[in-house]
């Protein structure tokens, strides 16, 4: 059988004194897009949401303007059904790296009456207005995030430089050509660019990076026992945003998470994965991708990424 | 470290032996390409079991009763609703010698511009071919960009050998006329392979029905064709994207030029020249992200550090003095338009070279190319999408600009339009093929001027 474990290298390119690897590729192509948009904008912001990607991201970041700091800010779309242990690293990493944090709440929004629950309690496709009133009240003109194009079929469309409109919309059919590493930053005033330095990077390139880099993770990464119960065929943690209900019953597992987001549609997944090489092991012969697997969200419809993108979202 | 299969996260972790390959797929409509993707996704195990499944019932939901793995890459509404591929989309998969990264471009004529880009960033381009129709005009087009961008390695997949008996004589007759017209263009590496996509033959297993075929399938050629060129024989450039000076109390004189390496070897103690300005200085260090090396090469991303206070900022190119390109504003080039309004004689444009981005005006428009038969029209007066066409700009300032055919880093730009900031054209500096096409192909009578297509 073919696995996905990269072990065993090309003879000819290992001899190669010049030969990169795979992640020092895609390490340098990540902090060549950063370096562009420190060059060419002028109020950049990076989202960061708690989650592996955008901590990659932050790293990668860090690394590239070193030894002077990060040149943006960082920007998170809180649900107000974070986990708390993810909120806690959040802070933590603000403070440690020196960072400005920027929060747009969904709380806030829903509390004003200016959005409105929804039925299912999930308030992952809420995130939108307050992404886009963060955007514009802060004129941010560049926007990183954490997606990768191996993620879902929509974003393997998506440029690494994504132009979108005064309403924060993406329109397929009117992307720019991107050719060679020649991105192009330009936009009208009231349009800004989302820019996604991980795009050529798959799950498992995240997990070696993370693990070669020796980067810390919110601990519900790693197998740890927890109080799930069983909905749409994912675990779900407890909580005040409405789990679970009369007719689910919690029971005690152990499971860690393959994405963290918004604690009504993410999902955990029993594994005994408790340490950064037993979840490498664990991705590589996995027949189900994170999001397949762990969140809720994407299987509303089979253009749900899409949708959500044209209204504004990452 | 072992490289044993299996024993742990340290082995995966350790990719030093692993490399990457960027490729491209070209093909017409019905070649076949959606399958030979599709094949190598799902036997590289690349597609996993929530993917096929949502293909199935997207497959089972509009009436079809075997799974349509079309769908698995055709990603928007608007390709499924129409069936066909409107953009490129970029796809990744590993097998344990080698990771890929797969831009599957479309291949109806009117999206030539996408073609270009998947070709742009490719190191190798896939050409299929129905063993049926052999070359046909799609087949030389595609050949043509592939010489056009300068990717390095192209394979020619004959699909449907199952469709005519698996017969040697259809293969070697179209491999000829293939292999005979890209020699003439100057792709420098051609491999043709037999296949059936659909059947499976030589595309990741050898076939057991063309056994007068004694080359690689086509996953083991991606596997074992060589990525890395020799950075060592090419002259050292380095665009520098950002000045980085921290003025902290820890480093209150560092003052480093941050870029990625787009061609070279670059060593401490070189003597290098700053273009435009022609200043000199001697490389002092080199920051590899975080660590100080003595030699750092192309692409890797680093800081470098210059002995002199000298006047360097963004769009600066540093190079060895004893290989620094000459500047100039003046820019003869090969494009290809890619944006929907045309491109004419007096446009003013916005040009991107490296990480630097002058005014210009496009000065002259010498010729039209015609991809089908390479024949040229001269003076076309503009260039529209998807055209590929000669080019003489005059641009605001100098720039130190290298042949494309030297160095598809430093001999490319875009033009822009400065109004609303839209990629208008792909730019090529410098002959558009290599000089086997122009001795193989000399210009025709319209062609005064020499322009080498």
């Amino acid at each position: 059988m073919t696995t996905v474990t990269a072990v065993t290298g090309n003879t000819e390119d290992a001899n190669n004194p010049y030969a990169l690897s795979h992640l020092d590729s895609l390490e340098s192509e990540a902090v060549h897009i950063f370096r562009e948009v420190a060059g060419e904008f002028e109020r950049p912001v990076i989202l960061f949401s708690g989650g592996k990607d955008s901590i990659v991201m932050l790293h990668l970041a860090l690394k590239a303007f070193a030894p002077a700091a990060v040149p943006f800010s960082l920007l998170h779309v809180d649900t107000g059904h974070n986990f708390p242990e993810v909120l806690d690293y959040r802070d933590r990493t603000v403070e440690r790296h020196g960072l400005r944090l920027h929060v747009a709440s969904v709380q806030d929004f829903i509390d004003r009456g200016e959005l409105r629950e929804r039925p299912d309690g999930t308030r992952n496709p809420l995130q939108t207005v307050p992404l886009l009133d963060a955007i514009d009240k802060n004129r941010f003109d560049a926007v990183f995030g954490g997606g990768r194009r191996d993620e879902e079929k929509a974003r393997a469309k998506e440029r690494v430089f994504s132009l979108r409109d005064e309403f924060g919309g993406w329109d397929p059919r009117r992307q720019r050509p991107e050719l060679w590493q020649l991105y192009n930053g330009k936009h009208s005033p009231g349009e800004h660019v989302r820019v996604f330095p991980l795009s050529n990077w798959t799950e498992l390139d995240v997990w070696q990076y993370i693990a070669r880099e020796k980067i810390e993770l919110p601990a519900i990464y790693y197998a740890h026992e927890r109080e799930v119960f069983a909905r749409s065929g994912m675990w779900l943690s407890p909580g005040e945003w409405g789990g679970p209900k009369d007719d689910e019953s919690l029971e005690t597992r152990q499971v860690r998470y393959r994405t963290v987001g918004d604690m009504s549609c993410t999902g955990a997944v029993d594994s005994d994965a408790d340490t950064i090489e037993a979840v490498i092991a664990e991705i590589a012969v996995s027949r189900l991708t994170e999001r397949g697997a762990t969140r809720a969200d994407d299987k509303m419809s089979e253009a749900a990424m899409e949708d959500r993108k044209r209204e504004g979202y990452f | 470290m072992s490289t044993t299969t299996n024993t742990g996260a340290l082995d995966v972790v350790d990719a030093g032996a692993t490399s990457l390959l960027r490729f491209a797929t070209a093909g017409s409509v019905d070649d076949g390409k959606s399958t030979l993707v599709g094949r190598l996704l799902h036997d590289s195990k690349s597609v996993l079991a929530d993917q096929l499944e949502a293909v199935e019932r997207a497959s089972l939901g509009r009436g079809q009763e075997t799974p349509d793995l079309a769908l698995l890459t055709d990603g928007l509404r608007a390709e499924r609703e129409q069936g066909i591929t409107i953009d490129v989309a970029y796809r990744y998969f590993a097998t344990p010698r080698r990771r890929f990264i797969l831009a599957d471009t479309p291949g109806h004529v009117q999206y030539t511009r996408n073609m270009v880009t998947g070709a742009s960033t490719a190191e190798l381009a896939v050409v299929l071919v129905d063993a049926r129709n052999g070359v046909v005009e799609q087949t030389r087009r595609h050949a043509a960009v592939a010489a056009l961008l300068r990717v390095p390695h192209v394979v020619l997949a004959v699909n449907k050998m199952d469709l005519v008996d698996y017969a040697e004589p259809v293969f070697a007759a179209i491999a000829e006329e293939f292999t005979t017209y890209a020699a003439s263009l100057g792709v420098p590496e051609i491999t043709a392979i037999p296949i059936s996509a659909l059947a499976g033959d030589n595309v990741v297993s050898p076939s057991a029905n063309m056994d007068w075929y004694g080359g690689p399938t086509v996953l083991e050629h991606l596997e074992t064709v060589p990525v890395v060129a020799d950075p060592s024989e090419d002259p050292g450039r380095f665009p520098v994207q950002y000045v980085i000076r921290p003025q902290t109390a820890e480093h209150p004189d560092y003052r480093g030029y941050a870029g990625q390496i787009a061609s070279g070897v670059l060593r401490v103690g070189d003597a290098v020249t700053v273009l435009p300005s022609g200043r000199t200085s001697t490389i002092e260090a080199i920051d590899a992200l975080g660590q100080a090396v003595d030699v750092a090469w192309a692409p890797q991303s680093v800081t470098v550090r210059l002995a002199d206070d000298i006047d360097v900022s963004r769009g600066d190119l540093i190079a060895p003095t004893a290989t620094a390109p000459g500047v100039s504003q003046d820019i003869e080039a090969t494009i290809c338009h890619v944006a929907d309004r045309p491109l004419k004689v007096g446009d003013r444009v916005l040009l991107k070279h490296t990480t630097r981005t002058v005014k210009a005006i496009v000065k002259d428009i010498p010729s039209r190319l015609t991809l089908d038969d390479l024949s040229q029209h001269p003076a076309p007066g503009e260039l529209v999408a998807n055209d590929i066409g000669r080019i003489v700009v005059r641009t605001a300032e100098p720039l130190a600009l290298d042949a494309y055919a030297d160095s598809r880093r430093t001999g490319s730009f875009l033009l822009i339009d400065p109004a609303d900031g839209t990629t208008l054209t792909a730019g090529m500096a410098g002959n558009a093929f290599a000089e086997a096409a122009a001795e193989a192909a000399p210009a025709d009578a319209a062609d005064d001027e020499g322009w080498d297509f």
